[in-house]
């Protein structure tokens, strides 16, 4: 496995991000959506950003596209596409990369198009803000788009409205109007999880075929574990706006580390095993107002009295490298951990 | 769509009928004697009762609203024998008090209200989008609050208070503008403007005022809209994402509200006419009530609701345009 992580290492990084926080100012505080989140992305390949709702899964990579804009945000880090620093960018340059070289789907596909719209409207609207077309060009190479992402009778389409399409139609053409001016880095915002399952397998499917195609790199944020197997080559875990753990997908599910990955694991549905229920993780995702000082998973963890001198509570844990290229924020030392998965049955044990 | 239009046009003509109806009844029942009233000084019943019988006031109520449709539709003629008279398709009635056809009356009034209205609603939806565009842009800064705290001023301003505000210092202290003396734009297009500058202002205050304020909050709104996270992560400008997804997907209740507001003020923008003399139709309404002048009272309500309606029509016609959801459904 290290072997593997080296080599990857070497592959060449498209976007690297580095210390990326977001704070929201608010009347009741000040929200730390994403704090100190560092992750990198190599060109044509998937990272996966796994969390609950609330995580900063999404925020942060709103913010790498320059999109949080409102008075009450402050966004700091650093951020580079393919050598070019995006923080110290004007919001003009990285208005020019968006859609064009970084393209992003979002979760519901109906809310996304605008409805007012045909859906060759926005598409070729898409193309001539990055590419000097004529009308007749940007329409055809909308069409051709299009019948890529198997979209049928397409000539018809083109002059649709967004509510005239099914939901899995729609996702294809916003997949379609992303990939338009071929972007080598597509943000994939929960691009499956308003769908049929069905219509799911198909989205995905066709993602990897685009990805294979184009060479597109992807951060797919999710909470789907199985997309996340599907897809990814590397996964980091959110928690409360911080990484918790950052690995190839293998390590990740083979020799997962941090109690919230162990948790979301558990509460995915096995069809190997017999359940009667789900283990779902007790208690509710952290207020990002005012978070608590130890390790913002403490009170959830189940594993927190292991650690002497209550430590979870107050001390943060750092991000260590506790395996290669295996990311963990956790005070539970090599020993625990391995104890409490083997106890449990937890990955694989080697 | 065509059978959309249709079927909305022929509901229009039933709620205008309707509304005919009731405006004659509303009138009708008065308790004041038109003939009476149009009788003058030495008057004896029985030139009471030869008037009565002039006006066609001797039927029944029904018959008196069919002449009058009928009127209308091809004309009617008052009277009888060498004192008949014709009054002219469309005849909306006789104004005995003025000794003129009220259609006559209406059509030299109407220009006037169709320049005042116009006039002031396109300055003041001018004023009143862009302003609510720019302050929705600077939500929350000092922009916005500055703009806001402006249209609080500007929409708790009576019309009347800055109409006359503006004739007593503008007009009569600084003599900055000549005495309102409305003429045709026709025949002198210095003095129209002149005389129109107040009143399309002091008319648009209020109402640039209300429409900063809706047009801001309808930006806000279709601003958080998922649509408009997809078009700034296309890549377009600032602008393009302002005006051509979020200002369209928000148009619809401000379109509504302004084809309200206009029909209304067709009907006469009687105060601002009052103060600047403009003869227009909310003098005319003002003048017949004072005078009990039923025909043209009744005329003119016709008249001003019959704008409200098209206009209700007019607008759902343009819903349409904008919204192909409601087009297709």
């Amino acid at each position: 496995m290290s072997e593997k992580f080296a080599e990857v290492k070497q592959a060449d990084v498209l976007l690297s991000v580095t210390n990326l926080s977001v704070d929201f100012t608010t009347d009741d505080g000040v929200v730390a959506a994403v704090h100190n989140l560092s992750y990198t992305v190599k060109r044509g390949q998937t990272l996966a950003i796994v969390g609950e709702s609330g995580s900063g899964k999404s925020v942060s990579s709103m913010a790498l596209m320059g999109l949080i804009t409102s008075a009450n945000s402050k966004v700091t880090g650093e951020v580079v596409f393919d050598g070019q620093d995006l923080m110290s960018s004007t919001s003009e340059e990285v208005r020019k990369l968006r859609g064009n070289r970084i393209a992003m789907i979002f979760q519901d596909p109906l809310s996304a198009l605008h409805p007012f719209y045909t859906i060759g409207y926005q598409l070729i609207e898409a193309i001539q803000v990055h590419q000097e077309l004529s009308a007749d060009d940007a329409r055809a190479r909308a069409v051709s788009m299009l019948n890529r992402v198997g979209i049928p009778s397409v000539e018809q389409r083109m002059d649709e409205y967004p509510h005239q399409l099914s939901g899995g139609m729609r996702q294809r053409v916003m997949i379609a109007m992303a990939l338009v001016n071929d972007p080598e880095l597509l943000i994939a915002d929960e691009p499956t999880t308003a769908l049929d399952v069905t219509v799911q397998a198909q989205i995905l499917e066709l993602l990897k075929d685009l990805q294979q195609e184009f060479g597109t790199a992807i951060i797919l944020i999710t909470h789907d574990l199985g997309v996340v197997a599907d897809m990814a080559d590397d996964v980091v875990v959110m928690y409360g706006g911080s990484a918790v753990e950052y690995a190839d997908v293998m390590d990740l599910f083979y020799s997962p580390q941090m109690p919230y990955t162990w948790g979301l694991l558990a509460s995915v549905p096995q069809i190997t095993e017999h359940r009667e229920r789900l283990d779902p993780i007790p208690g509710n995702p952290p207020s990002l107002i005012n978070l608590p000082s130890g390790c913002v998973f403490a009170p959830r963890c189940a594993f927190k009295d292991l650690v002497p001198d209550s430590r979870c509570e107050s001390e943060r844990p750092q991000l260590l490298e506790v395996a290669d290229g295996h990311l963990l924020r956790c005070h539970l030392d090599d020993q625990q951990r391995m104890f409490i998965r083997q106890d449990r049955n937890i990955g694989i044990i080697d | 769509m065509f059978p959309y239009i249709v079927r909305r046009i022929l509901l229009m003509l039933a709620m205008l009928t309707l509304l005919s109806i009731v405006t004659f009844l509303l009138f009708n029942a008065v308790p004041t004697d038109p003939a009476r009233l149009t009788c003058g000084k030495s008057c004896t019943p029985a030139i009471i009762a030869a008037n009565r019988i002039r006006l066609g006031m001797d039927q029944p109520l029904y018959i008196q609203y069919l002449e009058w449709m009928k009127g209308i539709f091809v004309g009617r003629t008052y009277g009888s024998g060498t004192a008949a008279f014709q009054c002219h398709v469309p005849c909306l009635g006789y104004s005995f008090r003025n000794g003129e056809e009220v259609t006559t009356m209406i059509l030299q009034a109407l220009p006037v209200t169709i320049y005042l209205a116009i006039g002031a609603f396109v300055l003041w939806m001018g004023v009143g989008i862009s302003t609510g565009i720019y302050a929705a842009k600077h939500r929350g800064q000092w922009q916005d609050r500055t703009i806001m705290g402006i249209t609080l001023v500007g929409y708790s301003l009576p019309v009347f208070f800055v109409g006359l505000l503006m004739l007593i210092f503008l007009i009569v202290r600084l003599n900055l503008f000549p005495y309102p003396s409305y003429v045709s734009p026709t025949y002198n297009i210095l003095q129209f403007l002149q005389t129109m500058i107040l009143p399309w202002i002091s008319l648009s205050i209020l109402y640039a005022a209300y429409y900063t304020r809706l047009t801001r909050s309808q930006m806000l709104e279709t601003m958080s809209n998922d649509y408009i996270r997809t078009a700034r992560a296309k890549g377009l400008p600032e602008k393009v994402v302002l005006r051509r997804h979020a200002l369209r997907a928000g148009l619809t209740p401000i379109v509504t509200s302004a084809g309200l507001d206009l029909a209304g003020l067709l009907g006469g923008a009687v105060i601002t006419e009052y103060i600047f003399s403009l003869p227009g139709l909310g003098r005319l309404s003002i003048s017949a009530v004072t005078e009990y002048d039923l025909p043209t009272i009744t005329a003119t309500t016709l008249v001003a609701a019959t704008f409200v309606i098209v206009a209700n029509l007019a607008v759902d016609i343009l819903y349409a345009a904008i919204d192909p959801r409601v087009r297709l459904s």
